[in-house]
């Protein structure tokens, strides 16, 4: 029987029936839930863990492939740039199991810091890469490339996007076959990648690239659908779906599901088939010109796509996530079909916010008060950037919070005392510790606070190796941050709760004295589990009476307070009791 | 192909009520694609999923001018989601006014009347007190069930949608779930 299943659950489905026994993967919106829906199969069949970020769930999956069985790790696009180490190696050494990395872009970044184009990792790092469009290709596509990776001894790259991990669809599931585990037998010609065996194993990964391309001429994963063939559109994943929806069976596809290598014959005859019909070929991919860059390279054929200057008129963008709407106004000139009929101006809008009760709320509170600079990271606390806080300075990438704050205070060394940087427990863990010792040893004025709330929390709620818990809400060892911090030879690390505003000052103050007076880095543990975890017990709601309308409690961005004729009021299904809103008011209304 | 745009603020249930009518739309035999959008924007801000189900689905977005149907957990929201329906399209709305961020700090101001102004525009709107009867049901997270029991009566089989709700919610909810869905169907 057919399920709707999400595109994230046919992808763990996929690697189930694949029989993979060991997964390893740090979480990353659009990725998160394929590592959290094997979690749910048994432990004996599939082995499943959060590893501290990317690069180690890789080299964890590397080496359980090593041992001769398939394993698997997921990753948004930002996660690849951190295991691009890796990747490439691995890339030469091959695979004993099979070995299959999804890789989840997300045009239109609704949860990223940016666009990036993951398809540019598979060509550099010279291995294949699938791309489905919807949950049953999922499925399909990753026992293929546990399939692909065995026969051609390479990983295998699974490229998703947010529209296919997070749109459910149907999909007709089977049955799981594991493969015979393959005993462990020493080859260090193969696995051992100094320069001797790697010059020799790259010429055994530039024959594999061209047998592929080869091979893919015939795969089963690339559609040619001919039709009417005025228009011919090369295309795949997502904006495959956004095409055939707007021109139906009017025009001739090319729908590829292996996006590297990009079969040259295969583009080749397809293209000259238009061409000779007196068609034009169009080029469908959102983010970069992958493909059409690859039809450009064979020279045979002329595409419209986002780079041909010949064709401005008809340039697509680069940028966002592609529509129908977006398809018709483009090839059809059609600006009708998706003409708006109602509409209202000025909506006031809805950016996400901190919720009731986050932990977070009262130290950016504190730090904006006192003006500092702000070196932030990756999480839910990036949203302290926003109004009415607007407490965060900097936002690159996970684990940039402390090494950037470093040095920032390097090049202007007069900002020792008004600088900051602020970062995640889980990110500290992911990407944070080596920047806290390029601080120590090469002594900043540093203050690095660590929002400690004992969860992985804008991805959903995972454990990790800081909160005691592992992936199957086992008991697990924890890091202990203060003594990571000492042991790295940090000579001064505070503790505060951060629901007391008056400690969170009075830390941050004394830690800011210490830079100045020391020039040397010191750690802020603000440490409150997130008040969304499950069991985690609330005050009762507070309630404001007589309020004087002196506006003190909106400073903080409280999502449960808001002003109602001219008086607060607190939101008592919301409001979690945290009571960092009590000392803002002018007129102590507030209890 | 028929499609139901989703729409209300981060927390509210929507994603559980595109789940349902999923599961409603593939058990009377249609294609279906539900699309969802997890992460940040689930942190309290604006959050919309769509639901399309036809004999073939191939995109999974409802792009502008092509909703059938809006759902709205909240009336700005509906408002917002406005450019997205269909002409003749249909909304239901629950009456909640959520102050978003740039109205508690008094950037701007949430808009008055904005019933009135959507069915200005020649909009068919139902308005739902829907949190009021999710409390009424017993439990005030069965605001989406109320919602999608009030969207089942514009449709033939409306009724066996039940099925579908007592199918997804945890059954130590099943009950009050069961209400809130009968109390959203029969408010007129």
């Amino acid at each position: 029987m057919k399920q709707l299943l999400l595109g994230n659950f046919a992808v763990a489905r996929g690697i189930y029936e694949a029989g993979c026994e060991v997964v390893s993967s740090y979480p990353g919106t659009p990725s998160t839930e394929i590592t959290e829906c094997l979690s749910e199969y048994p432990k004996s069949d599939i082995y499943c863990e959060w590893a501290p970020n990317e690069k180690v769930a890789l080299e964890t999956a590397i080496g359980a492939s090593i041992a001769g069985k398939r394993a698997f790790c997921a990753m948004k696009h930002v996660g690849i740039n951190v295991a691009a180490d890796p990747l490439f190696t691995a890339s030469y050494t091959g695979v004993r199991g099979g070995l299959v990395i999804a890789v989840a872009d997300d045009p239109g970044a609704h949860s990223s810091q940016n666009e990036q184009d993951s398809r540019n990792y598979a060509l550099a790092a010279k291995l294949p890469m699938l791309e489905p469009s919807d949950s049953a290709e999922c499925l399909e596509f990753v026992k293929a490339a546990f399939e692909l990776s065995e026969k051609y001894d390479t990983p295998v790259l699974l490229r998703l996007q947010t529209r296919v991990s997070h749109s459910r669809s149907l999909v007709e599931i089977g049955e799981r076959i594991v493969p015979e585990k393959k005993p462990y037998a020493k080859d260090s010609a193969k696995y051992v990648m100094i320069p001797v065996n790697a010059t020799k194993k790259h010429a055994v990964v530039e024959e594999r690239m061209y047998n592929l391309d080869v091979d893919f001429f015939n795969s089963s994963l690339n559609q040619t659908i001919y039709n009417d063939r005025k228009i011919g559109i090369i295309t795949s994943g997502t904006a495959y779906l956004y095409a055939r929806e707007v021109f139906g069976d009017s025009v001739s596809y090319l729908k590829l599901g292996t996006v590297n290598p990009l079969p040259t014959d295969l583009l080749f005859d397809f293209g000259k088939t238009i061409h000779n019909a007196g068609g034009t070929v169009y080029v469908i991919e959102e983010l970069d010109p992958f493909i059409e860059n690859k039809c450009r390279s064979i020279g045979a054929f002329d595409v419209v796509g986002k780079t041909d200057v010949y064709y401005t008129e008809k340039l697509f963008t680069p940028l966002y996530e592609y529509s129908q709407s977006y398809l018709r106004e483009k090839i059809q000139n059609d600006t009708e079909t998706n003409a708006v009929s109602y509409k209202i101006d000025n909506i006031p809008p809805r950016p996400p916010v901190l919720c009731a009760g986050c932990p977070h709320r009262g130290v950016f509170h504190i730090l904006a008060k006192h003006k500092l600079f702000v070196s932030g990271d990756i999480g839910c606390y990036t949203l302290g950037a926003g109004a009415p806080l607007n407490a965060i300075d900097t936002t690159v990438c996970m684990g940039a919070s402390i090494s950037g704050l470093h040095g920032f205070l390097k090049a202007d060394p007069t900002y020792a005392g008004k600088a900051v940087s602020v970062i995640g427990d889980s990110t500290f863990i992911h990407s944070g510790i080596t920047g806290l010792i390029n601080s120590v040893y090469n002594k900043s004025a540093c203050v690095h606070i660590v929002l400690d709330n004992s969860i992985t929390g804008m991805t959903g709620h995972q454990n990790n190796p800081a909160n005691g818990k592992d992936i199957y809400g086992d008991p697990a060892s924890a890091v202990d941050l203060e003594r990571l911090c000492a042991s790295v030879g940090v000579e001064k690390v505070s503790v505060c709760d951060p629901y007391d505003l008056g400690s969170v000052e009075d830390t941050v103050t004394a830690h800011l004295k210490y830079a100045t007076e020391t020039g040397l880095p010191s750690v802020i543990i603000a440490r409150r589990p997130c008040a969304l975890i499950k069991g985690i017990k609330h005050n009762a709601p507070l309630t404001i009476t007589d309020c004087k309308g002196c506006k003190g409690c909106l400073k903080i961005g409280c999502p449960a307070i808001s002003m109602k004729d001219k008086r607060a009021v607190i939101d008592e299904t919301s409001c979690v009791g945290c009571g960092i809103c009590k000392g803002l008011c002018n007129f102590g209304c507030i209890k | 192909m028929k499609s139901i745009l989703i729409c209300g603020v981060g927390g509210q249930g929507t994603l559980l009520a595109s789940r349902v009518l999923g599961d409603v739309f593939l058990n009377e035999g249609f294609d279906v694609k539900v699309s969802e959008i997890h992460g940040m924007s689930q942190r309290g801000g604006s959050v919309t999923t769509y639901v399309k189900y036809g004999e073939k689905v191939y995109s999974p977005l409802i792009d502008k001018g092509e909703a059938d149907y809006i759902l709205a957990f909240e009336i700005s929201e509906a408002a917002r989601a406005l450019p997205y329906l269909k002409k003749g399209g249909k909304i239901i709305s629950a009456d909640s006014e959520i102050p978003s961020m740039p109205v508690i700090t008094g950037a701007v101001e949430y808009p008055a009347d904005l019933p009135k102004q959507i069915r200005d525009l020649g909009v068919e709107l139902t308005v739902i007190p829907a949190l009021e009867l999710a409390k009424k049901a017993g439990n005030p997270k069965a605001l989406n069930t109320v919602l999608i029991g009030a969207l089942s009566t514009l449709f033939e089989n409306g009724a066996k949608w039940l099925d579908a709700v007592v199918k997804i919610v945890p059954p130590k909810v099943k009950d009050v779930n069961i209400k809130a869905f009968e109390f959203g169907a029969e408010y007129k």
